[in-house]
């Protein structure tokens, strides 16, 4: 792999981070770190959405008039999401999956992370760097994400992924960090400590 | 009685961008003066009002259709393609009757088409199944207004927040996520209202 494609896929992970760089994707980012497992499971969605969306349109790119490209991103990235909700319906059951996590399904349509992706990026490269962009940048996004939530669910449910740590050692759940605003506190932490490390990226 | 208590509700209680973080991007980049904010909002406010009745009678058609075949996994991309249509409508009446709130929205306007707040209301819809279409107009027009709020509020502190001596890590997003965060515990206080 050359240095090229390695700095597309390791820059959005940490220097780019789509959410706390680029400030793209944080409805859903903040509205499923209630649990580690819907945080996987968005991470995972994004991830695929987002990599085989850049990797199609890229493969297109050439034959698409730019006129009606929005119409077309979206019809691209509409069959994908719903293909990963139907494959998550059939596994609801058997994993348990949040019911409320189908609606922000949905809107991976509307997430600005893979649309961004494919304007910036899928629609002037080759499919292959596309297809790494879209992966990395869903990863990136999904790390911000596992972050919020290994935070949101040790403190405010005392377990991860379910499994009961600190309330073993006698903590009483704080209940204000599994509610929506300790989520969007919690991100301007994050968005904090990486702007103190990265002097580069702060506002002027 | 019931249509009052559920608009009420859908603009404090169930605020979009305080309760389900709908519509963040662009509420996150469009909030720094209050002019071009309450632009954006009374364009997300027509859009959702539109669009959310027609969403709703395709999804009633999708559940209930001649085919006798389970359709629902299209409400997707039928509900994407209605807004993405009303949207492109939208613009073309900005452009042409106030070119300059055309001027000031510039991108963002194309952008309401992949706006979550819009989506999600139709998402929120199917998921809630309303009873009947008014229902379905009332909340629309009530998490619309609610956008509306949050969006000119937000856009009015980060006025003032100009002035304020941030410490320059945090300057820019970092405070906008914690001022927002702050908002949202000062609207958690509708909650577990009955109204």
């Amino acid at each position: 792999m050359n240095a090229k494609l390695k700095e597309t896929l390791l820059n959005p992970i940490f220097k780019g981070n789509p959410i706390t760089v680029l400030v793209l994707g944080i409805c859903s980012a903040l509205a499923v770190t209630v649990t580690m497992k819907g945080a996987l499971v968005m991470m995972l969605s994004v991830t695929v959405v987002s990599a085989v969306s850049s990797l199609i349109l890229s493969i297109l790119r050439n034959t698409i008039p730019s006129r009606v490209r929005i119409i077309v991103q979206l019809v691209v990235v509409s069959m994908m999401v719903i293909l990963v909700d139907q494959v998550l319906r059939s596994f609801e059951a058997t994993y348990a999956i949040d019911k409320q996590l189908s609606v922000y399904i949905g809107l991976i349509i509307t997430n600005c992370i893979v649309m961004g992706r494919i304007e910036a990026f899928a629609l002037g490269n080759k499919p292959w760097p596309s297809f790494l962009d879209g992966l990395a940048n869903g990863l990136g996004y999904g790390l911000i994400l596992l972050t919020v939530a290994f935070f949101r669910e040790l403190l405010g449910s005392g377990t991860l992924f379910g499994v009961d740590i600190l309330g073993r050692l006698g903590y009483v759940p704080n209940n204000l960090v599994i509610l929506p605003p300790m989520a969007l506190i919690l991100l301007g932490c994050i968005v904090w400590i990486q702007r103190s490390i990265q002097k580069d990226l702060q506002e002027k | 009685m019931e249509y009052i208590s559920l608009f009420v509700k859908s603009i404090f209680v169930d605020n979009m961008i305080f309760a389900y973080f709908l519509g963040m991007c662009s509420y996150l980049a469009v909030s720094k003066n209050v002019k071009t904010a309450s632009g954006l909002g009374a364009a997300v406010v027509f859009v959702l009002l539109c669009t959310l009745p027609i969403n709703y009678g395709i999804n009633k058609f999708l559940a209930n259709n001649p085919f006798g075949v389970d359709l629902t996994f299209l409400s997707f991309i039928l509900f994407i393609a209605v807004i993405a249509a009303f949207t492109q409508l939208v613009e073309m009446i900005v452009e042409k009757f106030a070119p300059s709130l055309y001027g000031s929205l510039g991108i963002f306007l194309p952008l309401i088409a992949v706006n979550c707040a819009i989506l999600g209301g139709s998402l929120f819809m199917q998921q809630r199944d309303f009873g009947n279409v008014g229902e379905a107009a009332v909340y629309a027009l009530g998490s619309g207004i609610g956008w509306f709020l949050a969006i000119v509020t937000l856009a009015a502190i980060r006025e003032k927040l100009q002035y304020s001596n941030v410490s320059p890590a945090l300057k820019g997003i970092g405070i906008t996520f914690i001022t927002v965060g702050l908002m949202s515990i000062a609207f958690m206080t509708f909650m577990g209202i009955t109204i």
